[in-house]
């Protein structure tokens, strides 16, 4: 089985890996970062979006081995020292999440629209997180976060 | 304490773990030792299984275990329940065919489980999945609501002539015929209510867990319903006695109704973890959850509305065929029956109603529950049925359901099918969500769209909807099986913070939050020192689980009950502290006084005083602030609302814009406004996957799911929805102590007929079948010879 080693959340991790083995998988089932998500097996759900390399990307459509080397972040790396980053917080407060299932992808996918688009439309932000699902939402207050912790016009 | 009592927009408690990826799913659980479940699914939908040979299968890599059809029954495990059965017009009960675990000698739809491999790793079982050789036989199967009832139907269970389940009514028909008989004008309508699937993000999953040292079993699960769930699983499948058995169903991710059934794949882990000696742990993959998850609505419908001159409803008729599937699920006759029978009067004062509903057996993937549950459909009917005789009787559509609104005085209102509606307004609402949308405006930017090359459209939805089930003793009159009370433990600690533990389960319905407020707001302690404990039968003393918009209005009031038991003990200990009389102590925001006096002690120090009994009046109280209460409503409750939705239609394309949405609703006393805005946008939103976007899709001769994956279901994505405007209209309810009604299901209920309403005024014609693809609609626009002139 090849060894793999990248850094996650920057600590360094080294692993045993079938070769089949998902990015995600090994996020969740060998370093036990379970809060990236799988919600689907066609890369449609975007339950599992992590940043590699620091642009966002669904674990579930790369082999953990091709992460070789890769800087990762997953949603428990966001948070520093039990503050919230500003994404995560402008979440919390418009009450962007319900089940807090699609959350993490979520997240991390808004965190690189802001990077793209750091004063998104509402239109703009609508369609860049269309390969994010929410059901409980409605995306209503999702698309409220991101315009505030955007914090500019919007327009 | 206003801001974080009842009203008040409270951030939610849980958020912090889920925003941080602290979030506890049964997936992210893992169990020291586990091995891991495949179950092998049936290819076909309908095939005699004339032999399955395991041999290769069980000497591949990893394999542990194989179970086939057959097994569970060998160690008295019995098939999977339908725990709603209904008595149809006959007076006969609804057919409930045997639905064992396994597959025994006949596959009734694809995703049917023939087998379950278990092995080292998830990836070992699938591969020996591969090798499992099936001798499958197929034969014909019958697929189509509307064609199940056909002589010449393929039968699915003999139990079952004529595929017929069961031939229920509700209503007065003779009463309904008069009424037509003296129509002025008389609306008839056939539609389909599309099949949807529920399609939570989290998919669901088990771990099953043995302990040979207590000879007890524990089930990790995605359940909407722990308890009810260890009951069944006791009761029905014997593989542990309810005090043997544990079911944790902790954080859920999505339910809508999919995760409140029993399904094979928990029994089959739980059971197997004895078999094996080691925790089995299962988790759908997505394609399954397609195929194995309960599906919803899928409903044929003919009805009919008479009306008068004036426009007033004399009578309403409709006759429905509901798919049940395959097999009965959990509460699958209900679903069609009395959820949905019972809500055809609306809002509105229809004299005359007879529902009769035909429910059919195919191989399909079974039916029960999806958001809502059988109440859209009703709301559908009724509101397609008013919007076209509007049309035809060249009535205003705002207009004619004004005349026909149950009056504000007229409550409690006794309707023609059972139900007795408990407070509401509705006038008041429709008045409000008109100027929300500004309805007296919108001939003016249809006629602005038109030069846009633009079809601008408005449609109404008025709704009604029917939450908590209530009381047990109606329940178990119409068939269900169980009570339909909640219970609450208010546990304060010696500390003087307070544990509460509830029969509800959260699945995202932010219960940590609006519960913590209710008991903040009464027992005058701060938000942050309560904490709110459900999802597991070890934990909490009992529950019916959340499901059908009923956590709060039942749920809520169980905790109100504790509290009041709470605060009443907690006044004699403060009379024996303050050397009065019990009948001179007030309780108001967390302290307890002595009318007149400045004597007064607080409810942590009573608390303190009831765990550590120095100074206390142990002959004739016992230590202890912990109080249990169960409560079991005296009716529903009965929210309704108005939404509104304009939509901008694309001659060219048959693409449907949504262009503004409008929900008012009348919830009762809302709890939290934030949380409660967030349920109305969500369901909302799936309500419009429904109209536009979600069909579940079989193809006619093979049964095969045509629709099984997310590239060929089409969720709404966040570009299909616009942000929406929520308003409120309060009318208490008047028979629980929180005068709350319900809100989780509304949205779902009301979108799609707002929707299709507004797209058929748009392109002009009568109706439209769900959902409203661009095709569909392109084409209608050609039919109807709509498009403005090039």
């Amino acid at each position: 089985m090849p060894t793999i080693s990248m850094t996650v959340n920057n600590k360094t991790v080294t692993g045993e890996v079938e070769a089949r083995t998902l990015l995600v998988q090994f996020i969740r089932e060998h370093l036990g970062l379970t809060g990236t998500h799988v919600g689907c097996d066609t890369s449609q759900c975007g339950a599992c979006v992590v940043h590699v390399n620091g642009r966002s990307l669904k674990s579930c459509t790369m082999l953990a081995v091709q992460a070789e080397g890769a800087e990762v972040t997953t949603i428990e790396g966001l948070a520093v020292d039990g503050e919230l980053h500003p994404m995560q917080a402008a979440f919390k407060e418009h009450h962007g999440l319900q089940c807090g299932f699609c959350t993490p992808g979520m997240v991390m996918s808004a965190i690189d629209l802001l990077k793209r688009h750091p004063d998104p439309s509402e239109e703009t932000i609508r369609a860049e997180l269309e390969g994010n699902f929410c059901r409980c939402t409605g995306y209503h207050n999702i698309v409220k976060a991101v315009k505030a912790a955007a914090g500019g016009t919007g327009s | 304490m206003a801001e974080t009592g009842i009203g008040a927009a409270v951030r939610r408690k849980e958020d912090y773990r889920f925003l941080t990826g602290r979030g506890r799913y049964t997936d992210d659980i893992s169990r020291p030792g586990q091995v891991y479940a495949y179950f092998l699914r049936s290819p076909h939908a309908h095939a005699t299984l004339n032999g399955i040979n395991t041999d290769a299968a069980r000497n591949s890599p990893g394999v542990v275990a194989i179970y086939t059809g057959g097994d569970p029954e060998a160690d008295g495990v019995g098939g999977l329940i339908c725990g709603w059965v209904i008595t149809d017009k006959s007076g006969e009960k609804a057919k409930v065919p045997p639905r064992p675990l396994l597959a025994r000698d006949t596959v009734h739809y694809v995703g049917d489980h023939v087998a379950v491999v278990i092995a080292e790793t998830l990836a070992q079982a699938k591969d020996a999945a591969e090798l499992i050789e099936v001798d499958y036989e197929e034969l014909a199967a019958c697929i189509g609501t509307a064609k199940a009832l056909d002589p010449d139907a393929p039968l699915v269970h003999a139990e079952a002539p004529g595929n017929l389940c069961f031939d229920w009514e509700v209503g007065d028909e003779a009463a309904t015929d008069a009424a037509f008989a003296k129509a002025h004008h008389v609306t008839k309508l056939s539609l389909v209510n599309n099949r949807l699937i529920p399609n939570a993000i989290e998919p669901r999953a088990a771990i099953g867990e043995y302990d040979p040292g207590s000879d007890s079993f524990t089930l990790y699960v995605t359940s909407q319903n722990p308890h009810v769930a260890r009951i069944i699983i006791s009761a029905f499948h014997n593989v542990a006695p309810e005090h043997k058995l544990r079911v944790v169903a902790p954080d859920i991710g999505g339910a809508f109704g999919s995760k409140l059934p029993v399904y094979a794949e928990e029994v089959v882990c739980v059971w197997a973890s004895k078999k094996v000696g080691r925790p089995v742990k299962w988790t759908a993959d997505r394609s399954e959850s397609f195929l194995a998850d309960v599906h919803g609505r899928d409903h044929v419908t003919e009805a009919e509305l008479a009306l008068e001159e004036n426009g007033k409803f004399l009578g309403l008729r409709a006759h429905t065929i509901a798919n049940m599937g395959a097999y009965l699920s959990t509460i699958a006759t209900g679903t069609p029956t009395w959820l949905h029978g019972l809500l055809f009067a609306g809002q509105y004062t229809t004299p005359a109603i007879y529902v009769n509903v035909k429910g059919v057996f195919t191989h399909t993937s079974p039916v029960d529950l999806y958001r809502g549950a059988g109440r859209p459909e009703a709301t559908f009917v009724v509101e397609r049925l008013v919007e076209i005789a509007a049309r035809e009787m060249g009535i205003d559509p705002v207009e004619i359901r004004r005349r026909n609104l149950i009056p504000p005085d007229a409550f409690p209102y006794q309707t023609p099918v059972v139900v007795t509606y408990d407070s509401g307004d509705y006038a008041a609402v429709l008045d409000k969500a008109l100027e929300m949308a500004d309805y007296a405006g919108f001939e003016a930017r249809q006629q602005q769209a038109e030069r846009r090359g633009k079809l601008r459209g408005i449609g109404l939805s008025n709704y009604i909807e029917a939450c908590g089930i209530a009381p047990s003793k109606v329940a178990g009159a119409i068939g269900f099986a169980l009570g339909l009370w909640e219970s609450a433990q208010v546990r304060f600690n010696p500390t003087g913070n307070v544990t509460v533990f509830t029969g509800s389960h959260s699945q995202g319905q932010g219960h940590e939050t609006a519960f913590a407020q209710i008991v903040s707001d009464r027992l005058g302690v701060p938000i942050e020192n309560v904490e709110i404990v459900h999802g597991d039968t070890d934990r909490v003393l009992f529950g019916m689980g959340t499901y059908g918009s009923r956590s709060l209005a039942v749920g809520g009031s169980a905790i109100v009950k504790a509290m009041d038991k709470v605060i009443a003990k907690g006044k004699k200990i403060a009379a024996h502290t303050l050397e009065s009389s019990e009948g001179d102590v007030e309780f108001e925001a967390g302290t307890f006084k002595i009318a007149g006096t400045d004597k007064s002690v607080s409810i942590a120090d009573v608390a303190f005083a009831a765990y550590v009994p120095h100074n206390y009046p142990l002959e004739k109280l016992e230590p202890g602030l912990d109080e249990n209460a169960f409560y079991d409503p005296g009716n529903f409750t009965f929210p309704a609302g108005c939404h509104i939705c304009e939509v901008e239609v694309d001659p060219e394309t048959g693409v449907v814009d949504i262009v503004n949405w409008v929900a008012v609703d009348d919830f009762g006393k809302v709890i939290n406004p934030m949380i409660v805005e967030g349920q109305v946008h969500g369901g909302v939103t799936q309500g419009v996957g429904q109209a536009l976007l979600e069909g579940c899709v079989h193809d006619q001769d093979t049964g095969q799911l045509l629709t099984g994956s997310y590239m060929d279901y089409t969720m709404p994505r966040a570009d299909d929805v616009p942000s929406f405007k929520v308003g409120f209209i309060e009318t208490p309810c008047p028979h629980n102590p929180l005068g709350v009604k319900g809100c989780g299901e509304a949205g779902a209920i009301a979108a799609p007929a707002a929707l299709i309403n507004a797209i058929t005024d748009a392109i002009g014609v009568d109706h439209l079948d769900m959902p409203a693809t661009p095709e569909k609609v392109w084409r209608a626009i050609q039919q109807a010879g709509t498009a403005p002139a090039a």
